[in-house]
């Protein structure tokens, strides 16, 4: 009985925090995004000063970079100098 | 005849209907099929595309959809007699709403989780898009003007429940905070949202110092207002500013900070709401006073209760949650049948329990046919008397009359704001995809388009002219506001009949209804832009033959555009995935 109790409570909890989960997932996304921006902007024409230290993080950043186009709608990847796929 | 019983033959229907006809529907017609990868799996980005337990969705949709709609709509019915009401909301639900809403998600679903207005384009053509945000459009300004008429009614009427709607706002606030900011997780922090307002609605309801009642500051009804209107009026007036510069506020703000935590708290009353009123109905055994049927009514039932109770029995904007968000969701597209058509049987249970409310809230059929003596007596005094016939039933459990009262009326209020507040916003974005669309720049910078939507939708609301006299506005298109809404849900299941006659099924489950639905709608607004508002009509109002004229002639247009699409005269196919 409490365990059925238990899991309407988590249900109930769980309808209600879906949408704030997804709110919070796509503040999370567009931070992602800008700072994406921030460390590549020089590819797209923007100076960077750091881009050389910012270069460093490339192959960490390849996983992401490929979920971003792919997102934005982009089979490839739109950059030359990024071999994600 | 025992209110019981009616509810119990009503369940019962929706229960036959979700077993037998939704399987049927999904089985044969929509052919849902276990294996196939939904968008929730195919586009999975972790904040649109999220797989998700289809129970968890149903909560969520179920949520979504219902409203003040299936409320205000059913009360005003009424007029007619409850039998016409009870059988709309019984077959509309089991045979319409249940087959659009899920209709327009196994669309949405087999179109990549697209909304209603992008599979438009697909299916009749650009122009057919742009007639639907147009539809769309009117359609959100009479929610904003309808529903902010509503709510600053319920104000002057039952003051007591002004400050527990206010404090919510700052509750709201804190909870977002707190979940947003601290990581808390959210169902204590609501549940006690919850418990701070109603212990606010039980304190203001019996102490007068804590009721902001307008009116009686100054002076009473026959006191001094402003502007040489009535107090009643300036009173209205008031609460229209109040409540646009708060829908403002909130429609601009980030969803997180003030719309989803009211979501969650609204979520609660809506279970507080049914539960009070069906174990009311059980304890209190009313026997219903309505009459079965209105022998002399002063306006038809045909083709106007079809659009009177606009939601409760289907409703165009359900179409919008379905393919807007719950496509993206689907885990399984068999769960489409639960989450759809079960969804739109939550909505029916909201609508019956509206009409039981009011049909066994007076003492005799004599009461009731004094309280109902004409169309407008009933579109005037249908929400008051729901809240009344609803305290009634919660009286039953043992609570007060006046607690009851302000309780309810906090419930449709909160209802009715959190529709207001998704309303401002979506017509902020129809405005600036239509100046997209058109190239005026301005128009897509959301302070402009959410001024013009605030603006628009307060002009409306304030309409002097009407029985009413200042304030009319909303109180007069609530028809308008039924047909735009019931024209979307046309529209809706027009596409998904063209869906399915292009894949070769039989689409005569989804193409009847649009049929009788598209019938009624435009009968109805003919009948009342040509014999009601026009310069000939019994009722001459220009802003309301304007409105009424271009609803009719965009339906008139998109069904023509639509029918054509139907009958394959029109050169594009459409790919299923």
């Amino acid at each position: 009985m409490l365990g059925k109790v238990k899991q309407l409570i988590t249900f109930y909890e769980e309808v209600l925090s879906m949408p704030h989960r997804q709110e919070i997932a796509r503040e999370l996304r567009n931070e992602d995004d800008m700072f994406l921006l921030l460390l590549y902007s020089e590819m797209l024409g923007i100076p960077n000063p750091v881009y050389y230290y910012t270069l460093e993080l490339y192959p960490y950043m390849m996983e992401n970079y490929h979920e971003w186009h792919l997102r934005m709608g982009m089979e490839k990847s739109p950059m030359t100098g990024f071999r994600c796929c | 005849m025992n209110a019981i019983l009616v509810a119990l033959i009503g369940i019962v229907i929706f229960a036959l209907g979700y077993r037998y006809y939704s399987k049927f529907v999904a089985e044969k017609i929509f052919r849902l099929d276990p294996n196939y990868v939904t968008p929730a799996h195919r586009y999975k980005d972790g904040v649109d595309f999220v797989p998700t337990n289809k129970f968890i969705l149903w909560g969520h949709h179920f949520t979504s959809v219902a409203g003040a709609a299936p409320i205000v709509g059913p009360a005003i019915a009424l007029y007619w007699g409850w039998l016409p009401a009870f059988l709309w909301v019984i077959l509309g639900t089991v045979f319409a709403a249940g087959v659009h809403d899920f209709g327009t998600l196994a669309l949405s679903v087999r179109n990549k989780g697209q909304s209603v207005g992008t599979i438009a384009e697909k299916l009749i053509g650009k122009r057919g898009k742009i007639l639907f945000l147009f539809i769309i459009l009117t359609l959100v300004l009479m929610v904003n003007a309808v529903f902010a008429w509503v709510i600053a009614n319920l104000f002057i009427t039952y003051p007591s429940s002004v400050l527990p709607v206010f404090i919510q706002i700052p509750l709201a606030i804190w909870i977002g905070y707190a979940v947003y900011k601290r990581n808390v997780k959210m169902l204590v922090p609501s549940l006690i949202a919850l418990v701070i307002m109603y212990v606010a609605a039980i304190l203001s309801a019996d102490i007068a110092f804590l009721q902001i009642d307008l009116v009686a500051y100054m002076g009473g009804e026959d006191g001094t207002g402003l502007f040489g209107l009535s107090t009643v009026s300036t009173a209205f007036l008031i609460w229209i500013i109040i409540l646009m510069i708060y829908v403002y506020i909130a429609s601009t703000l980030p969803v997180w900070k003030l719309l989803q935590p009211r979501d969650f708290i609204n979520s609660h009353q809506l279970v507080v709401g049914l539960g009070i009123l069906y174990l009311g109905l059980l304890f209190t055994n009313p026997q219903i006073t309505a009459p079965l049927t209105n022998p002399k009514p002063d306006i038809s039932w045909l083709p106007l209760l079809f659009i009177t109770i606009a939601c409760g029995a289907i409703s165009g904007f359900h179409g919008l949650v379905s393919s807007g968000t719950s496509s993206k969701q689907l885990n399984n597209e068999t769960d489409a049948r639960f989450v759809g058509y079960f969804g739109a049987v939550g909505e029916g249970i909201l609508a019956l329990i509206s009409i039981l409310a009011v049909a066994t809230l007076f003492a005799s059929t004599a009461d009731f046919n004094a309280a109902y003596a004409s169309f407008n007596q009933a579109n005037a005094g249908g929400l008051g008397n729901f809240v009344e016939g609803a305290a009634v039933l919660a009286g039953g459990l043992g609570i007060s009359a006046n607690i009851s009262t302000t309780i309810v009326s906090i419930i449709v209020v909160s209802f009715a704001a959190t529709t207001l507040d998704t309303a401002v916003r979506l017509m902020r974005y129809i405005i600036a995809e239509i100046g997209a669309e058109y190239k005026v720049n301005v128009l897509t910078k959301p302070h402009v388009a959410t001024s013009v939507a605030v603006l628009s939708s307060t002009a409306l609301v304030l309409i002097p002219e009407g029985p009413n006299g200042f304030g009319s506005g909303g109180y007069l298109i609530w028809p308008l506001f039924g047909t735009a809404n019931q024209l979307l849900a046309g529209i809706s299941l027009l596409l998904i009949s063209i869906w399915l006659k292009r894949l070769g099924r039989n689409y005569a489950y989804t193409l009847i209804p649009m049929i009788f639905l598209m019938f009624m709608t435009l009968y109805a607004l003919f009948q009342q832009v040509l014999f009601e508002w026009s310069w000939v009509g019994s009722n001459s109002n220009t802003l309301l033959f304007v409105l009424g004229a271009i609803i009719f002639v965009f339906a008139a247009w998109i069904a023509l555009t639509s029918f054509q699409a139907l009958t394959g005269k029109f050169d594009q196919s459409i790919k299923d995935d």
